[in-house]
Parts: structure tokens; sequence; C-alpha cells
């Protein structure tokens, strides 16, 4: 028997029902592909949050700018390392911005992703804060000062005509951040969307499906996120805020549901050549990540509890409004992730062919296996912890708002009489 | 930093060092163009690949399943073993006879390609009086005119030549497999070793060198017809091929404009 045969008959291949093209038996794209876009949609989700007070001046949501925004940059400073981590030769990835294919939506990210960390959100979290850092650096001593007065880079005006040009400059960048956000994760839908050899991905529907999917996680991973930070730090919930939050997170959610819906709609209907390997893929292979993940527990009972809320109001007891809040919001982001999971990993289990499928089995160690995937999802939200420790300190958050011209409407009067800053910790900023 | 904070400063000091990245990168891109036409490709000095134009062509009728082309791209081109690393594999459609009474034309379809086909197949599972036909599919790159491969890679490391191959430069390839979901016919993959996408290259270390490429010469029953529809010689395979066949191209509808010709396929092929 020759060697080949021999290596063959002993090599252990995932399992495959019907014809699968030989190159495509092992999955290429692993759930490192699967956090990538989910991480993106957060950032592009959160920074749409953050918008709704600086352009469309909703006020109720004021408290939660700051942190929205925080949140945002935490995530986008994680979120090309999945990428990165999935390369092949990692060490050329500089060559996707040095000699960008311009044919390629993948030739996007590293231009996309440099406007919308360094014109969008680091120049918008500089102009809010950069009063603060000023007077930062004039109350704090030894290396903390020195990191603050760094953080002004050297512009410590903070005259009155200075003070507008920030707030005008900051609300010039939000505004060209929208349309940024929507590139930053339509693009990533276009990267699935684009691929014509792939049914379950070429699709016109799929960038807008993502925008709107990432909208949702966003605004979800705030509200969660927020109300764990409040309940950690002591602090009572801004019921006013959270309202404010659940209900777009609920219109957001009404559309998104919307798109998915038509997409399914019109591909069953249409009923092309793939449509039957794509039922067989939605219902078996899928069953529970695609019916009862995604559809089911991320989508319709978040929009029946957040619509009961819309519709009863008031006549929920706070409590009741709080525990409904957090639920859906954890099950949106649960939901979302089941989306990304399903579009990556589902759109290979099925060949090309569309004569069988083949199985994913992720590993737990290695380049591509569980433990690093989780310490990646993990990255994002142990930096937005240092940033809340530096950049948003319980005792002064609300007050600090109330000098930027932020004005929380529930600035308590403990964080007025008490302006001293809080104990900080001895590590480095992560700036 | 003593200047006055005003707009013109900001806005100069923005625009300056958007401008700055921007001319860095459009510097490398003219440099990676330029390289690109003059990177070695294989081929011998003096070859000039806007002289030709190579073609392959698959007479479905006589290939007989031997796995030798799939056996001699392996070793020619040093494609790492295992059975999910293919530049071209063989397709067996076993089509089996309606049920009675059903009204249709055929029965099921099985398809299979045990380790790419390079050992040969093994006897059909399907009692021989099941079978209405049974037919074998060599696949490869199909040289698409408008292969989506090329149109995806981020950076330019997979391109079309002017001959009709298309090729990966493989030092500059980054890994990162856009290319191989691109492809509508499964034929590239990535190499466990060097961990950059690989696919047929027609072998061009041996057609640029007058040679043919290795399943060709290979193949005991001319099945595989390769030629240079530039230069035709004196009584062209390739193109008494053409001639004589109703031709078919794999999966027509998606506009890859796929080159590679195929007779007598089946409509069950995809």
């Amino acid at each position: 028997m020759p060697p080949d045969t021999l290596l063959a008959m002993t090599e252990v291949l995932p399992h495959l029902d019907g014809y699968v093209y030989p190159n495509e038996i092992r999955l290429l794209w692993s759930v490192l592909i699967v956090i990538y876009p989910y991480i993106t949609g957060l950032v592009a989700g959160a920074f749409i949050l953050a918008s709704l007070v600086r352009v469309f001046q909703v006020k109720a949501l004021e408290p939660v700018y700051r942190f929205s925004l925080l949140t945002s940059f935490s995530f986008l400073l994680a979120a090309p390392l999945p990428l990165l981590f999935h390369l092949g030769h990692p060490e050329r990835c500089y060559e996707v911005m040095m000699t960008p294919h311009v044919t390629s939506p993948m030739a996007m990210f590293g231009f996309v992703y440099a406007w919308y960390l360094m014109a969008v959100l680091l120049l918008e979290l500089w102009f809010d804060y950069r009063k603060d850092f000023v007077e930062w650096s004039k109350s704090e001593r030894g290396i903390h000062g020195i990191i603050y007065r760094l953080f002004t880079l050297g512009v410590t005006d903070v005259s009155e005509p200075a003070l507008r040009l920030d707030a005008r400059l900051g609300k010039i960048i939000t505004v060209v951040g929208i349309p940024s956000a929507f590139l930053l994760h339509g693009y990533v839908g276009f990267i699935f969307g684009s691929i014509k050899a792939n049914p379950w991905w070429g699709n016109v529907l799929m960038p807008i499906i993502f925008i709107f999917s990432a909208i949702v996680s966003g605004i979800a991973l705030c509200v969660a996120l927020y109300m764990a930070i409040n309940w950690g730090r002591r602090v009572a919930q801004n019921l006013n805020c959270l309202d404010m939050m659940a209900r777009f997170l609920f219109y957001a959610l009404v559309l998104d549901a919307a798109i998915e819906t038509l997409d399914w709609i019109h591909r069953l209907y249409a009923a092309e050549e793939s449509v039957s390997v794509l039922k067989t893929l939605a219902s078996g292979k899928l069953f529970y990540t695609l019916l009862v993940g995604q559809a089911c527990l991320g989508t319709v009972v978040p929009l029946l509890l957040l619509g009961l809320v819309q519709i009863l109001r008031e006549r929920i007891p706070a409590i009741g409004r709080q525990r409904i809040y957090f639920l859906s919001s954890v099950l949106i982001l649960l939901g979302v992730f089941a989306m990304r999971w399903n579009v990556v990993i589902g759109g290979q289990l099925f060949s090309k062919s569309l004569r069988g499928f083949t199985t994913y089995k992720t590993e737990l160690a290695g380049q591509e296996g569980w433990f690093l995937s989780i310490a990646l999802i993990l990255l994002p939200f142990f930096i937005l912890g240092i940033m809340l420790r530096y950049f948003l300190p319980v005792k002064y958050v609300f007050a600090t708002h109330a000098q930027s011209g932020h004005n929380g409407p529930e600035a308590t009067l403990a964080d007025r009489i008490s302006p001293e800053l809080p104990e900080r910790p001895q590590k480095k900023p992560a700036l | 930093m003593k200047q006055p904070l005003t707009r013109r400063n900001v806005l100069f000091k923005i625009g300056g060092t958007l401008a700055g990245l921007l001319s860095f990168a459009a510097a490398r891109t003219a440099k990676a163009a330029v390289q690109k036409h003059f990177v070695s490709t294989l081929a011998p000095k003096g070859y000039d690949p806007t002289k030709h134009k190579w073609l392959m062509a698959l007479d479905i009728e006589k290939c007989i399943g031997c796995g030798l082309c799939v056996e001699a791209c392996k070793t020619e081109n040093k494609v790492p073993k295992g059975a999910t690393y293919f530049r071209t594999w063989i397709e067996r459609y076993i089509i089996k006879k309606p049920e009675p009474g059903s009204g249709e034309s055929r029965g099921e379809v099985l398809v299979d390609s045990p380790n790419g086909g390079i050992s040969g197949f093994p006897p059909a599972l399907v009692p021989r009086e099941e079978i209405l036909k049974s037919f074998f599919v060599p696949k490869l790159c199909n040289l698409c005119e408008n292969s989506p491969c090329t149109q995806a890679c981020p950076v330019g490391a997979t391109f079309d030549s002017p001959d009709g191959a298309v090729l990966i430069d493989p030092n500059y390839c980054i890994g990162c497999g856009f290319c191989i979901q691109a492809c509508p016919y499964g034929c590239r993959f990535m190499n466990p070793e060097t961990k950059t996408a690989e696919k047929c290259t027609l072998c061009y270390h041996r057609i640029t060198r007058g040679l043919k490429p290795a399943c060709v010469e290979i193949c005991p029953t001319e099945a595989r017809i390769f030629g240079d529809l530039k230069n035709p010689i004196a009584d062209d395979p390739i193109q008494n091929f053409i001639a004589k066949n109703k031709i078919q191209a794999l999966k027509p509808h998606l506009g890859t404009g796929p080159r590679v010709l195929y007779a007598g396929m089946d409509k069950e092929v995809r």
C-alpha cells in the first residue's frame, strides 16, 4: 500500500454527510473569525448609543455617554487581535495597509480600522476629556499627574473659547463617526455578503443585517455592563436612563428582526438552487444556534420582554423593569454571538457542491482553540475595566459630567459634596 | 506645543498625519505593482506570458478514475499529503435508476472522492443493477476569466497571469484564507506547512519550459487535454477537442468565466 494511502486512512477526518469537496473538509475560518465580527459589532453599536447623546440630543442617555464611548474604544482596541491570530502569516499583516488590493473588501480593513480608531474614537474621546485631563494633571501628583499631562498633548488652554471649540469639534467628529460606525460594521458584512461562491453568505442584505445586529448588540452590551457596574459600585440604577436605552434597544431589535426575517422569506420564496441545502443546514447542523439560540432566545424572547415594557411602562415596578432589561440584554448578546457563529461557521459547514456537510469541532488549546477565544473575548472587558478606573471613577463620574457640560440629571448630592479624587491603583494606564 | 488651539492648527495637524500615512501606503502600492510584473514565477528567463494562452480541457467519457493524475500532481508540486489538500482531484458520480413508477428520469445521485481519488476508487456500494450510469469528473482550478479569488485577495498576492494561469506569490500571501472562501469550485486550500493559500498553477514551472502539466503527461487515456490557444501546433489536440465536442463549463451562472472546458458532462456535476 502506498504511504499516501496509508496516511489518508489513518488521518482523522471530520464526520461528513454526503459529498464535500476534499479541500473543504476542514473548516478554514474558525471561532476566531466568529469573535472578530462580534467584537466589531459591539464597537459600532456602543458608538451609535453615544452618538444618540451627542448628535440627537437624547438627554436621558447622558449618564452613559462617556461610558459607551469608552466601551466602544476598549472593544476596538481588541478587535483586530482575533484576525491577527488567525492569519497564516501575521508578520505580513501590514501589507494589507501598505499594498492594499483595491478590489478586495478585506483590504479595506486596515483603513476603516485606523480611521475609526484615530479619526473618530481617539479624537472624540480626547476632545471630550481634554478639560478633565488639564484639571486632573494639576490635581494629581506623581506618575498619574504626568500621565494625565501627557494625555493633554500639551494643549492646556481651558478658556471658554477653547472649550467651545472642543465641543464643536467633538460634535463634528460624532457626526462623521455615525457613518463611520456603519462603514466599520457594514464592511464586515460585505466581506461575507460579497462571496458569491457561498449562497449562505452572498447576499445583498448581509451588510445591513450586520449593521443592525451590531447596533442591537452594542446597546445591549452597554445596558448589561452599565447595570452590572452600578451594582458593583453600589450605586442606584438610573432608571430614567435605562428606560431610554431599553427603548432604543427595542426599536433597533425590531428593525434587526424584520430585516433578518425578510432575508429568510426571500430565500425561501426565491428558492434558488441552494435552498434545500440551506434548509437542511438551518434545521439540522444549526438547529440549536440558529433556531433556538439566535431566533428564539436571542430575538423573539427579548422582543416580547422589551415590547411588554414599552406597553406597560411604569406599571411594571422598577425592580421588575431592571430585571427585564438585564435579562433581555444578556439574551441579545448571546443571540448576536450565535448569529455570528451561524454566519461564519454555518457558511462553511456545507459544501459548495451543495451535496453535503462537514462538521466543526473547536480544539481546547492551540492557536484557534477555546482558551485563546475566551481570552480574546474577555480582553476588551479587561481593557474597559482599566479605562473605567482611570477615566470614569465612581466618585466623580457624575460630577465631571456636570462640569463638562454633559449634565447628568442625577448628579447625586454625595458626588457633589465629596469631590476628592478616588484612590488610584498603582498600575499604569492602558493608553 | 505652545501654539494656540485653533481650528486651523488642529485641522492642519490631522490633515498632515493623514496625508503622510496615505502617501506612504501609495508608495508601497506602486512598488508592489512594479514588483509583481518582475516577480519570478518559476518561469525561465525569457518566457513572455503575453505570447501564450494556456488552457486545459477534460473529456469525461475518457476518464477511468485511476487517480494517477492526482498522485502525479501531489508528487510534482509537493502538495501536502493528507485527504484535504488537492490541486486536482477526481469525483465519481453514481446516478441510480429511478424508483419504478416514480415518474422520475433518474434516481439518487451519489458522489464520492475518497482521498481525492488518488488511489483509484473502491467498488461502489450500490449494486450494479441499481446503477443508471456512472462517470468520473476530474477537477482543478477553472482558470476563471473573472477569478473571484484574485478579486478577493486583500494584498494582491494572487494574480491573473496574462497567459491564463491564476498564480499565488507565496512570499506575499498573508494566509487570510479569503480567496479560499471566494473560490466556488473548492480548488484552493491552505497549505499547513507554508501557511499560505495554494492552488493548481498548471505546473507553471513545466509549461513555461515547453512541457505539459504533470497530470496531462501521466493521464493514460488522454482524458486531459492541454494546449496553447495562441500557438496552435499541427493537428492541435485542444483545437480538435473544441471542434468535435459539445463543451460545458462548471457553474457558469456565477459569472466567474471558467475557462476549463468539459465534454460529456452531466447536469448533476457541480
